[in-house]
């Protein structure tokens, strides 16, 4: 039944990622001037390298036969060259997966130890008043655009990984707010409590492990929203990641670097769902 | 709570009319350059100060709103179109066109709303006139942001699939679309409303962060977006606290919507 399921999860990761890269590139071909090559007026290129470049473009003018080129080459490890800033995909993305790795997983780390410790401390303190500022905390940030809350970083001088800690943290509070409330309602806490079982056991031993699917399921999606955020954030804050690179590329119009991107964005969220949700599964089974 | 849900009403009534009413309330327009005190800070003439153009930051952000608050309904209307169609239809037919329906759905839900938009935004001509930029700013947050709305729908249609008033109407003899359109849509109603005011603020924050990215609405026209952009010209919150006032705005006017939608109180209990 696992095997099945994550075999079924693989498969369905292989097709959208390959559907998402078609469409990405799709996209950039059919955009507006995605003929247009800036190289093309270099006065410094001769009548060869013209032609060269000319070549290489028709190649992308049918987006399957591009798209079939690409996934052929990119089997072999070669992942094309940017048009953009004429170096190697693969190198690139060599040097900007870490950046924006570290930066994510920051954020992540911060915005769900926050967003935890807030919804518990919500669920079990009395009275209502922690739990209104709390989630008019949350409420704010969630009016906030990522974009604006990465300038504010700047300006206020703060590490940039909190700002994509700000972005997460409300949906995660939210969610894990409202799960706690409901699990803490169930009889079976009622009883632990009666029992006089201490809080911080009730919450290891008895709310989480309930909650736990949900929560993992949460923590899947919270990658993809980390990974939204990181755009703006590198965008404006100035940091050489994937988000900034995926930024340059739409900037830029560049359809081997952008599918790439796209590639690799949809694979890291959907393996990070899938993953959530096989773990959540293997917690539900063993319950 | 009624109070507060009451205050957000009022705030988006209030708002809405200031934005209405900018060619009184702001005579001097949104473009018009005061040469001789660029950067100037608040004064009784220009109330929010100048930008570095010398254009008056109060009427900017008075036409923004107008154009911010009133085109994200718009994109909000595209958006439940087009999840009514593709979802709605994918529920109501089922089989394989719901599936192929709804693994289209996935692959937008499994991208991140932001690199997609960013992505499509970019890729669509930006040296294009302000009303032009205008359009296809809200245009493209219309058409990209029906994917959740569209498996909400097809839920809901798929729930409407064994209805006594369909089986009647199929047994009347009405054609498919004819059914979908006349007998299954008008029951989307209370989603569709649901899901149209929930688009709302997730399109005004995201023309905003477009526009802070300079993919927005083109110059000379405001939007909050492009008015937060100049944010990017702040060196320390104390020194020029009024270019913040578009933030804050903006906070206050989402914040409302949230509100509308279910106040902070509601969500606690």
């Amino acid at each position: 039944m696992l095997v099945w399921r994550i075999a079924r999860h693989l498969l369905s990761i292989v097709a959208t990622i390959l559907l998402g890269g078609l469409l990405a590139a799709t996209m950039a071909r059919l955009a507006p001037g995605a003929d247009v090559d800036e190289r093309q007026l270099d006065p410094h290129l001769n009548a060869q390298s013209l032609q060269a470049l000319h070549a290489s473009r028709e190649q992308e003018r049918n987006i399957f036969a591009f798209y079939w080129h690409y996934l052929g080459n990119a089997a072999h490890g070669d992942l094309g060259i940017s048009h953009s800033l004429d170096r190697p995909v693969a190198e690139l993305l060599r040097d900007r997966v870490p950046v924006t790795m570290r930066l994510v997983v920051l954020g992540l780390g911060i915005a769900w130890a926050f967003a935890a410790a807030l919804a518990f401390s919500t669920v079990i303190l009395p009275g209502r008043a922690w739990d209104l500022f709390s989630t008019s905390l949350s409420g704010l940030f969630l009016c906030i655009p990522a974009a604006a809350l990465a300038l504010l970083a700047v300006i206020l001088n703060v590490p940039v990984s909190l700002a994509i800690a700000v972005v997460v943290f409300p949906k995660i509070f939210r969610y894990v707010r409202n799960l706690l409330a409901k699990t803490y309602n169930m009889e079976h806490i009622t009883t632990a409590r009666a029992q006089g079982i201490g809080e911080t056991r009730i919450l290891l031993w008895h709310a989480i492990p309930v909650a736990a699917p949900q929560i993992l399921a949460l923590a899947g999606i919270s990658v993809s929203l980390a990974l939204g955020a990181s755009i703006p954030v590198e965008a404006l804050c100035g940091i050489p990641g994937i988000g900034q690179l995926a930024w340059q590329a739409a900037l830029g119009r560049d359809l081997p670097l952008l599918v790439n991107l796209t590639l690799l964005v949809t694979l890291v969220t959907l393996l990070a769902n899938s993953g959530a949700d096989v773990i959540a599964h293997i917690s539900r089974s063993q319950s | 709570m009624k109070t507060s849900r009451t205050i957000a009403w009022a705030l988006l009534v209030a708002v809405t009319a200031l934005s209405l009413g900018a060619p009184w309330i702001a005579p001097a327009g949104y473009a018009k350059q005061f040469r001789e005190s660029p950067n100037a800070p608040p004064s009784r003439l220009h109330w929010l100060g100048t930008d570095e153009l010398g254009r008056d930051r109060f009427a900017r952000i008075v036409y923004g709103t107008r154009i911010s608050l009133l085109l994200a309904p718009a994109a909000a209307l595209i958006s439940i179109l087009l999840a009514t169609l593709i979802g709605g239809l994918a529920g109501y037919f089922g089989g394989g066109w719901s599936r192929l329906a709804m693994g289209f759905t996935d692959l937008f839900l499994s991208l991140p709303w932001l690199f997609l938009l960013i992505t499509v935004r970019a890729l669509l001509p930006l040296n294009v006139s302000p009303l032009v930029s205008v359009l296809v700013t809200f245009v493209v947050l219309g058409l990209l942001g029906w994917a959740a709305a569209a498996r909400v729908l097809c839920a809901t249609a798929r729930s409407l699939e064994r209805s006594d008033f369909l089986l009647q109407a199929r047994a009347s003899g009405l054609s498919a679309f004819r059914t979908f359109f006349v007998h299954v849509v008008p029951n989307f109603k209370p989603v569709l409303f649901a899901q149209f005011w929930i688009s709302i603020p997730v399109f005004i924050l995201s023309e905003a962060n477009l526009g802070i990215l300079g993919l927005g609405v083109a110059e000379p026209l405001p939007s909050w977006g492009s008015l937060l952009k100049e944010l990017e010209s702040v060196f320390s919150l104390g020194d020029e606290p009024w270019k913040l006032a578009p933030l804050l705005l903006l906070v206050m006017v989402v914040t409302s919507f949230q509100l509308v939608l279910s106040s902070p109180e509601e969500a606690v209990a």
